[in-house]
């Protein structure tokens, strides 16, 4: 039983804006094994891009953790300073945002670039052994390192998002958030790197967290996966466990709201209403509005997070028969 | 009713690369390049196809939101066949009643200075129909159609207080309240969430059924393309390269770009185990492209024939299923 | 993947709104329903507005003068005798020597040639608003309308202008308003037009342009031709409405140039008009009096409100340009 490497325990962050306090994270745990890949899936609000960041403390001004640990390797991140935080980032935990274009300094050569990242953390290297690592950073996930020296321009939108792979593994980090890394390519290349994140996944023992609204991409890269809903975990179980017997009614809403091309040419289940203002996110179970088996006692009182066997955990005062 | 509405041939729309200021432009990109295929009434064909593919421009040309380098577009106009490429003026305007466009970004397709009410009854204004009151009426009525109601708390909100799905409903109610016959949507749902986009889906279905319009539906998304067309056409780098019925490209696709995307697509199911893209290479822009097949550097099955002859002509290899490959 | 047994559900919307509002916007005729939404638009304008103190500092000068140029006529009717305060052919017979400097009964004395200085100040308000608000109108129109179908048309249109718009920046404003001055009587209608015409088809039609250039290409464009929107529908419709809180912006800025420079004519002379501010600074240069500290009080009261007044007018300008960005951003 490998060692968990990541345990979050009752997280709760709190945007601060003009019109309120937005509940975008609410009590959420998980824990994650070393070398597991967990992959986090939720429509646009859920809060999976705020968990995200918060690992990472790369929280804007008006955030505000309200409680909760996050424990990286034994050590709680939350009560972290701004320096101490520096030390994990990137060398030990780094991240992969959406719209990777973004994360590229466009004035500077990808090869600087990834240096730069390395020097930060490793201090002083020799520059010729610094341009060996990219190398073979690019060798790894798929670029002809023959590209090193060019400028982001220069990349067409595939390569761009494996330069990015590649600075996030320079530091060689325990743990890689994968931010929507592919939404924003074409097929044939969103497989191609998928496939590559996998096999670096397995050769390198990194840990992952994918985070998608697109549970197909999850369903290929993930070893377990968590659903979020509303700033609230609903569910977390093995991948498997997850597609074929969800408990909680979103996620098999979820899972029956997605077209497949292969298979029998099924209904597709629209899921009433829409995703909640977390400005006043609705009372007691936050999907309840939206949940055809919804009860009194689903508007009353939240459900607790517990575990249904085998690892299963969801939070649902009616679960469904798997 | 198996009536052709739209018969595209030889359609080819392409964009000049200009560099310097008087130098004449000898770089094009190839945009579209020599499309034919026909619509009837009442189906929907679906466009799919990777960015550079062509799709999008092509539903630009068909509503004539650009006009084609050369080919013909013909369409039913009140019974009569009319070769819309050339439209100018009035009757550019009159054709415009009958072909209507829904577009990708709920977001940027409405504006922000409109009411919901303004922005649906645009086309009645700028088509000169009806008055005031009549339009009021019809307005209404199209956002109750496109399931917003009650219509009259919709009627004087603006987009910002409209959540993705409701604006493109809007959108929905604005291409469709003049009543074309034929819509082109690019890409109605690929900006939506999960949960919102069945619902969109299924509103478009239902009103194709119920007021009878044919679509043209671009995605690059075969998965929704399967549900939202009859007959699905496969586009790479502005060739058509595989058409035929829905279900018989998805699960019997012959050309090796179909097959590699298909194979290419994640399943939602952890235990599928999918194959891996036959496919080689990535995709690059159609500038002044030889005259070889467009997939040839791409093939894993090309042979000395695909090397030495033209782009493959697009043929019928058996009901109705169309392919432009000199291996099948 | 196992079928699970579900009802499809119908598409249905929640919805979320102000039931009263609502209910009394339905039985309400068109055009009221588009006065209130845009009385609402207002109201929400201001409340984002009034969070900036640099504008609300701007606007209390402006309210002050505004109030300055109401009070004058009223003054001038119940309070003062005419034959002593009137502005341009009164003479204080209460005072030996002029200018006579501030007391009582003249609260900034007199000018040279016997003339309240009050009254002169608060005369000239009224046209210095006027000048500054018929300069800006005519600025923005213009820009408005030249950034627009420059942006729009594209080609040889644009072209055309921008050209014409480079000769105007390229040439001094000042100068031009001297040469011209020169060359006809300028009178304060003649001098807005003027300026109006200069601003309008110079730098603001530029900055409009590039506005308009990003919403040329906004989708809801493509959807108004689609729908069979002629040229002029979308320019008018969709362009220029989307422009119009840049509009509003560069007024603001173009009231402080016609404010200023209709000061910096009459100081030299140029200007056909009776009584202004810069006509004040006029008269004491002429008469002698421009630099002496000992008779401030014919200069500072017209020097002071003539930078007050641009000054508010920018104010209010850069505190409606951080409303204005931003949402334009958002847009």
């Amino acid at each position: 039983m490998a060692e968990s490497i990541l345990k979050i325990e009752n997280f709760t962050m709190h945007y601060m804006t003009k019109a309120g306090e937005v509940s975008a994270v609410d009590n959420v745990s998980l824990e994650i094994r070393k070398g597991e890949s967990l992959g986090l899936v939720g429509e646009s609000g859920c809060g999976k891009t705020s968990l995200a960041i918060s690992i990472m403390k790369l929280l804007p001004e008006n955030a505000v953790i309200k409680g909760g640990h996050i424990y990286f390797d034994g050590t709680d991140l939350v009560p972290l300073s701004e320096d101490e935080m520096r030390r994990f980032r990137w060398r030990r935990i780094s991240m992969i945002f959406q719209a990777a274009m973004n994360s590229l300094n466009p004035v500077y050569r990808v090869s600087d670039q990834i240096i730069e990242a390395m020097e930060t953390h490793f201090g002083n290297i020799d520059y010729s052994e610094a341009r060996e690592k990219v190398a073979n950073l690019f060798r790894l996930v798929g670029l002809d390192p023959k590209f090193m020296d060019q400028y982001p321009h220069e990349y067409s939108g595939g390569m761009r998002q494996r330069a990015v792979i590649a600075m996030a593994l320079a530091c060689e980090p325990d743990l890689i958030i994968a931010d929507e890394p592919t939404t924003a390519l074409d097929v044939i290349v969103q497989d191609n790197i998928l496939r590559e994140l996998k096999a670096l996944q397995e050769k390198l023992g990194t840990t992952m967290i994918y985070i998608s609204h697109d549970i197909a991409v999850i369903a290929e890269v993930s070893h377990r996966i968590g659903i979020m809903y509303a700033g609230k975990l609903v569910e977390l179980a093995d991948a498997e466990e997850i597609f074929h017997h969800p408990i909680h009614p979103y996620t098999a809403g979820l899972m029956s709201a997605f077209p497949s091309i292969i298979g029998p040419k099924r209904e597709l289940v629209t899921i009433p209403g829409e995703p909640p203002d977390l400005l006043n996110p609705p009372s007691g179970c936050r999907f309840h509005p939206r949940c055809q088996y919804a009860t009194e006692v689903c508007r009353e009182k939240e459900p607790e997070f517990k575990d249904y066997g085998s690892g299963h955990m969801a939070s649902c005062w009616n679960p469904l028969e798997g | 009713m198996s009536e052709t509405l739209v018969r595209v041939e030889n359609l080819c729309k392409y964009f000049p690369l200009t560099r310097g200021l008087f130098r004449r432009a000898s770089l094009f990109v190839h945009a579209v390049d020599d499309i034919n295929f026909t619509i009837k009434r009442g189906e929907s064909l679906g466009l799919v196809g990777e960015s550079g593919s062509g799709k999008t421009t092509t539903g630009k040309l068909l509503v004539r939101l650009l006009e084609p380098t050369s080919g013909r577009i013909l369409m039913k106009v009140d019974g009569e066949e009319v070769d819309i490429s050339t439209l100018k003026g009035e009757s550019l305007k009159r054709f415009r009643r009958h072909v209507q466009m829904i577009f990708q970004d709920p977001y940027e397709s409405l504006n922000p200075r409109f009411t919901v009410f303004d922005t649906v009854a645009e086309p009645l204004v700028v088509q000169g129909i009806g008055n005031v009151l009549e339009r009021e009426e019809r307005v209404a009525q199209m956002l109750a159609l496109v399931g917003l109601t009650p219509p009259s708390s919709f009627l004087f909100r603006f987009p910002h207080e409209l959540s993705g799905g409701q604006r493109q409903r809007v959108a929905i109610a604005r291409a469709l309240i003049i009543e074309p016959s034929f819509v082109v949507a690019d890409e109605p749902t690929s900006m939506l969430d999960v949960s919102i986009r069945t619902g969109i889906m299924y509103l478009m279905l239902d009103l194709a059924e119920r007021l009878g319009v044919t679509y043209l539906y671009i995605t690059h998304d075969l998965a929704v393309a399967r549900y939202m067309s009859s007959r699905l056409a496969v586009m790479y780098l502005g060739k058509i390269v595989e058409m035929g019925e829905t279900e018989e490209v998805l699960q019997k696709p012959l050309h090796p770009y179909t097959r590699a995307l298909i194979s290419a697509v994640p399943i939602p199911d952890p235990r599928y185990k999918r194959p891996i893209p036959e496919i080689k290479g990535a995709i690059s822009e159609p500038i002044n492209p030889p005259p070889t097949c467009r997939f040839l550097d791409r093939c894993l099955q090309a042979t000395k024939i695909c090397q030495d002859s033209p782009h493959p002509p697009l043929e019928d290899k058996g009901g109705g299923h169309y392919v432009a490959c000199y291996m099948v | 993947m196992e079928e699970k047994t579900k009802v499809i559900t119908k598409p249905k919307v929640e919805v979320i709104l102000e039931e009263e509002e609502r209910k009394r916007l339905k039985e309400m005729p068109l055009w009221r329903v588009r006065l209130y939404l845009t009385w609402r638009e207002i109201r929400n304008n201001w409340s984002l507005f009034s969070e900036n103190k640099i504008g609300l500092v701007g606007l209390g000068i402006i309210i002050f003068y505004a109030i300055m140029a109401i009070a004058h006529p009223i003054l001038m009717k119940w309070v003062w005798d005419p034959n002593i305060y009137d502005p341009i052919v009164g003479y204080s017979y209460d005072e030996v020597l002029q200018p006579a400097p501030p007391s009582f009964r003249h609260l900034l004395g007199t000018d040279p040639l016997g003339r309240d200085v009050l009254s002169q100040l608060m005369y000239s308000t009224r046209s210095e608003f006027a000048l500054g608000i018929l300069a800006a109108i005519i600025t923005v129109t213009i820009g408005t309308t030249v950034g627009a179908v420059a942006a729009y048309f594209g080609g040889i249109i644009d072209t055309l202008l921008m050209r014409l718009a480079d000769l105007i920046i390229m040439l001094p404003f000042v100068t031009i308003l001297i040469v011209l001055s020169a060359l006809f009587k300028m009178n304060l209608i003649i001098l807005a037009i003027v300026i109006g015409i200069l601003s309008g088809f110079g730098g603001t039609g530029i900055v409009i342009k590039s506005q308009a250039l990003t919403i040329k290409v906004r989708a809801y464009i493509e959807a108004a031709k689609v729908s069979g929107g002629s040229n002029w529908h979308i320019i008018f419709r969709h362009i220029i409405p989307n422009l119009m809180p840049l509009s509003f912006l560069y007024m603001m800025f173009s009231v402080t140039s016609a404010i200023f420079s209709e000061a910096v004519l009459s100081f030299f002379g140029l200007l056909n008009i009776r009584m202004s501010w810069g006509l004040m600074i006029h008269t004491a240069q002429t008469a002698g009096y421009l630099l002496n500290p000992k008779t401030w009080w014919l200069i500072v009261p017209a020097g002071l409100s003539i930078t007050l007044l641009c000054s508010a007018f920018y104010l209010v300008g850069r505190a409606l340009d951080e409303i204005v960005n931003p949402r334009l951003r958002k847009r």
